[in-house]
């Protein structure tokens, strides 16, 4: 009998329960997939795998200069992807982090720029708490859309975003232009007490790494201890069991956007008032799309996404590398991630199925 | 017996570690009416799965008309013969008769259309074929689903649990088409656990139990307490006796409440009137979309109503209609869904933390965190108290089979020590012993001083459980009527809108 070839291929079973292996396993996987596919691109562009290789993965990791940049990108990706993970977790999908962050830059420079001859130690904390409240309200804009008109929070939050960057050109262009600045869309410079307090000498590392940390385990408190993490999981999990609890919905997506604007706000006054030290253009290298990734390869769990928030990092700044060594296009690092993120998705749908091959051993009649 | 139409030798089919079929062998003789008989989650789906080929055996042979068959696909299984009506119906509500029967069968409309008619001429299968499907009764869907089934030509049709979605009038008449089409030469392999239904109609039943055939008898000849000893392996548990009714105070009460769904495919509910007191059990009947999901949402305060219509929902006396469930709960009501993975709890959490969905007022919470001790306390409790089959209380409860997921849920809510208990299908998918269990358990907690309201598609089970039933159709309620004072017919009546129902319900 002919059979279809379709009938071949194998076949998706949901397990008993979720591999532990499969999860662990995952992120793994994906980064060979995406380095295998990544560096057959590079191939195919001519360019010399064995070199690419050492700039972008390697590089970072061997001298002191890179590592400690390494660890300064970790800062906001961490914050971020944090809070996304949060909302992920609860199945609303805050994809405008890039807005809020933006957002969080404005605020926090409000200070500095209004009060230029400001001083005191509580001046940075002052600004960092301002951002994190700037990054907030820029997210509830949408959950009030969201909860108000059901307005789908991924186009709300996105498009948010391109307001938030015109936003902050308008305010470089025009009211907040720095008058000696040449003309530059730039802001003045922050006076030093501004500045976040830098945490390693000789380095651009600042103690908003360390709140990064601390906010990690705040995050892993809530979602793995705290009844109100739960309540938020119950609801991205299973949405009717939630209403059958009387878990409020509405609640939860309030929640999860207004965490995840917190993070993201606090992450970009950390940006200004740390390596910047003013508000400019080009304050966010794409942060805000970068922590989406790293917060899902980081399987949306504070401790995984530490790892994938530090590792993220280092593909930042072995990107950089490899575009001056190793003469890669500049959306060579936007092409990876994105594989990476398509083949973590492709291998997390192993956490939950196993492949089974249809084989023929049944058909003995006789 | 002449050559069998179908014959399994061996048959056998696991799934990890469960073994659902072990070394089957039947024998369908042609133009016979053959029940297969068994308990939830002896095996009978998975047999038929195998035999309409949605499922590949492990092992064993199958012969059809005595040349080797193989089981490969639905598609094989149609194009030898074999038909089957699944229990749950896959139609197209927006398409009509003759639409959806195009979608499968080839032809031009119009033949089609005469054909239809022709069939349901001939077996009793009367159905419009230019009416849109969302418009037909569940019955007349039935019939679609058989006509369907009976373009093709089979020889055999098997027939899926396919009196659990009718009331006892219309059963009848399917009983009526069934015979036609056996003396019409088409061989029907008929799935049900309702024994007197198998000894009015069937020639032979196979009797599974445990993955195995226990049994292989004429069932006329066997009164329905044999077949149930073949069914469950020992005699059936005497229920406890229901106190006298004492007329307690009122804990649930629901006055003239009209209520007009958002979804246009949702049932509207008009005047709706109940009231459930302690020490009382309603039991309300009717046939599942009659406005089930409807009303036990808006009880439960999944559905709550606008502010306009105020003093329609009281419980324990406050008028609790723009209450949202957490308010309800917190006057002491609970509730046992219909739907148990994804509404009563969530597959992919382990027990302990389903545990904590509803119960976590009982100081499962410390400042705000999970006690974990307490929980896992509470939910080793429950899965002992109501013998919760499974690994343990980290096991996922996607992973428990529907029966001991039910058992959890109900000892979950139970547990709460409700003022008012609410159970939506109390023993669906639940196996006979567990299920009596279940209904002991209520009754005794109705003795104790408990209001009880059920809502169920088991007449038998309405019966030994409520003090009160009321029928649920179209969107409306029946008048209580005394349980004991009533007979099945009359229930029936109500269940197909065949009496008015008169005035409003008197609560």
């Amino acid at each position: 009998m002919s059979r279809p070839a379709l009938a071949l291929l194998p076949i998706l079973i949901r397990r008993d329960r979720a591999s532990l292996t499969a999860t662990l396993l995952a992120p793994a996987l994906a980064l060979a997939a995406a380095l295998i596919l990544n560096l057959g691109l590079y191939v195919l562009l001519g360019r010399d795998p064995v070199a690419v290789v050492h700039a972008m993965l390697l590089e970072p990791f061997l001298s002191w200069a890179s590592f400690s940049e390494v660890l300064l990108k970790t800062g906001p990706l961490l914050l971020i992807a944090q809070g996304l993970a949060i909302g992920f977790r609860a199945k609303v999908f805050n994809i405008g982090a890039e807005g809020q962050f933006i957002l969080g830059a404005i605020f926090a420079s409000a200070l500095p720029i209004w009060f230029p001859q400001a001083t005191g130690a509580w001046i940075w904390p002052a600004m960092l708490l301002l951002g994190a409240i700037g990054g907030a309200l820029w997210a509830s804009i949408t959950a009030f859309w969201r909860v108000r008109l059901n307005a789908n929070e991924i186009l709300v939050s996105l498009m948010l975003s391109l307001v938030a960057a015109q936003l902050l050109y308008y305010l470089l262009l025009g009211p907040w232009k720095d008058p000696n600045g040449f003309n530059f869309p730039q802001s003045v410079m922050f006076q030093y007490d501004a500045m976040v307090p830098t945490l390693i000498p000789g380095t651009r590392v600042n103690v908003s790494l360390l709140i990064a940390f601390a906010l990690s385990a705040a995050a892993w408190i809530f979602m793995q201890k705290s009844f109100m993490g739960y309540k938020l999981q119950v609801g991205g999990l299973a949405p009717r069991a939630a209403g059958y609890a009387g878990f409020n919905q509405g609640w939860a997506i309030w929640l999860s956007l207004l965490i995840g604007g917190f993070a993201a706000g606090l992450a970009g006054a950390a940006e200004v008032a740390g390596p910047l030290g003013q508000l400019q253009r080009s304050i966010s290298t794409g942060y805000g799309y970068a922590a989406i990734i790293v917060a899902y390869l980081g399987g949306l769990h504070p401790i995984g996404i530490v790892v994938s928030a530090f590792f993220m990092a280092a593909l930042y700044i072995g990107g950089d590398n490899a575009m001056v060594s190793a003469n890669l296009p500049i959306a060579a690092v936007r092409v990876f991630q994105g594989s990476l993120l398509l083949a973590y998705l492709v291998a997390i749908t192993f956490v939950r199925y196993r492949l089974e091959w249809r084989h023929a051993g049944h058909r003995n009649t006789s | 017996m002449s050559q069998p139409l179908l014959s399994l030798r061996g048959i056998s089919k696991s799934y990890g570690a469960i073994r659902a079929n072990q070394e089957i062998d039947l024998d369908v003789a042609p133009r016979s009416i053959h029940a297969i008989l068994g308990e939830n989650g002896a095996g009978k789906s998975t047999l038929m799965k195998l035999i309409y080929g949605v499922e590949q055996p492990d092992d064993g042979t199958a012969a059809w008309k005595g040349e080797p068959l193989s089981l490969a696909s639905p598609a094989e299984a149609r194009h030898r013969g074999i038909g089957m009506v699944f229990q749950h119906f896959s139609l197209f509500e927006t398409l009509t008769v003759v639409e959806n029967i195009q979608l499968v069968v080839p032809g031009r409309k119009a033949e089609l259309t005469k054909r239809i008619r022709t069939l349901g001429r001939d077996f009793g299968l009367e159905v419009d074929p230019f009416a849109h499907v969302h418009a037909l009764s569940v019955g007349e869907r039935q019939r679609v689903e058989i006509i369907r089934c009976l373009m093709t030509n089979p020889k055999l049709l098997i027939l899926d649990e396919p009196t659990s979605v009718l009331p006892p009038q219309l059963v009848n008449k399917l009983f009526d088409t069934l015979r036609r089409l056996r003396d019409g030469g088409v061989s029907i392999l008929f799935i049900s656990h309702k024994l007197e239904e198998i000894r009015a109609i069937c020639d032979r039943a196979t009797i599974l139990r445990g993955g195995r055939v226990t049994g292989n008898v004429d069932p006329r000849e066997h009164d329905a307490h044999d077949l149930a000893r073949m069914m469950i392996g020992r005699d059936m548990p005497e229920p406890i006796p229901a106190l006298p009714l004492s007329g307690g105070e009122r804990r649930l009460e629901i006055i003239g409440l009209d209520y007009t769904p958002d979804d246009p495919f949702a049932v509207p509910l008009s005047s709706i009137s109940l009231t459930v007191r302690a020490s009382e059990i309603l039991g309300i009947a009717g046939i599942s979309g009659n406005g089930q999901s409807e009303l036990s949402a808006l009880i439960s305060g999944e559905t709550v109503l606008k502010r306009e219509q105020a003093d329609r929902i009281f419980m324990m006396g406050r008028d609790v209609g723009t209450l949202d469930p957490a308010a309800r709960r917190e006057l002491g009501f609970a509730f046992v869904p219909e739907d148990r993975l994804g509404r009563g709890a969530v597959p992919e959490m382990s027990l302990l933390l389903n545990s904590l969905l509803t119960a976590h007022p009982l100081k499962l919470l410390k400042h705000g965190l999970i006690n974990r001790a307490r929980a896992a306390a509470f939910t080793n409790d429950c899965i002992r108290q109501y013998d919760v089959r499974t690994r343990g209380p980290d096991a996922e409860a996607g992973s428990l089979s529907g029966g001991n997921l039910q058992k959890f849920i109900v000892g979950r809510e139970i547990m709460l020590a409700p003022k008012l208990l609410f159970v939506a299908q109390p023993t669906w998918g639940v196996d006979v012993g567990a299920a009596s269990a279940i209904r002991q358990r209520l009754i005794a907690l109705r003795n104790a001083g408990m209001a009880i309201l059920v809502i169920s598609e088991e007449l038998e089970e309405l019966f030994e459980l409520s003090d009160f039933i009321q029928v649920l159709h179209h969107g409306t309620l029946s008048p209580p009527l005394l349980a004991v004072n009533t007979k099945p017919e009359e229930i029936g009546r109500y269940m197909i809108g065949a009496e008015p129902a008169g005035e409003k319900a008197s609560a």
